[in-house]
């Protein structure tokens, strides 16, 4: 029983992942899809899903800014406010696109503008996820 | 541009679009995608739910 066990576990230990290599597409494709949400789907081929996340960062982006939601700025002081820039900054270049407009520049005080710089914050980090999304499908991790 | 939305509808507008991406990124084939993300839409309105009662209830 103890020597089935050891063997598992030293069979185990043998057991190599598939390796996936590092192609150019598989660092170009996170960089874009970051720069343009679902670009980075669009561009290996997944046309829908590229479409759909692009819908869905965009529209909450948007309705983030409708909301009268605030854009953080890079900054070195508190560490919501640095987390909070980290979200934005996640949505690309709807971002710079924000900032460069002056977009998210009011301080309004209600709970509206509250939910629209969470929404604001997530649509940054959904973008995020999708871009990691993309390496795996250019590494070949994905269908 | 001014959007007005309820907290609840806040909340759905949010469930919808999160869930499409996580549905996405989540799941590998096209069912299994569109289960998920329906899975997350119906747990981030049931947590809206589930709070909103937990909440009447502490302030009774």
């Amino acid at each position: 029983m103890a020597k089935s066990t050891t063997d598992k576990a030293r069979n185990a230990a043998f057991v190599r992942e598939p390796e996936y290599p590092v192609t150019t597409m598989a660092v170009v494709a996170p960089i874009v899809g970051w720069l343009i949400p679902g670009a980075g789907h669009l561009l290996l081929k997944r046309y829908g899903r590229g479409l759909l996340i692009m819908l869905s960062v965009v529209a909450m982006f948007a309705i983030g800014l409708g909301m009268q939601g605030r854009i953080y700025k890079p900054n070195g002081g508190d560490i919501l406010d640095i987390l909070g820039f980290v979200g934005d900054v996640g949505a690309g270049v709807l971002y710079f696109l924000a900032r460069m407009q002056g977009w998210g520049d009011l301080m309004a005080a209600n709970a509206a503008a509250d939910y629209g710089k969470t929404f604001l914050i997530v649509a940054g980090l959904l973008n995020y996820i999708a871009a990691a999304d993309a390496h795996h499908i250019a590494l070949g991790k994905k269908p | 541009m001014n959007i007005t939305l309820s907290h609840f509808s806040a909340a759905v507008v949010f469930a919808v679009f999160a869930s499409i991406v996580f549905g996405i990124t989540q799941r590998n084939t096209t069912m299994e995608q569109v289960k998920y993300g329906l899975y997350c839409f119906a747990m981030f309105v049931g947590g809206v739910f589930v709070a909103g009662w937990v909440m009447a209830l502490i302030r009774r």
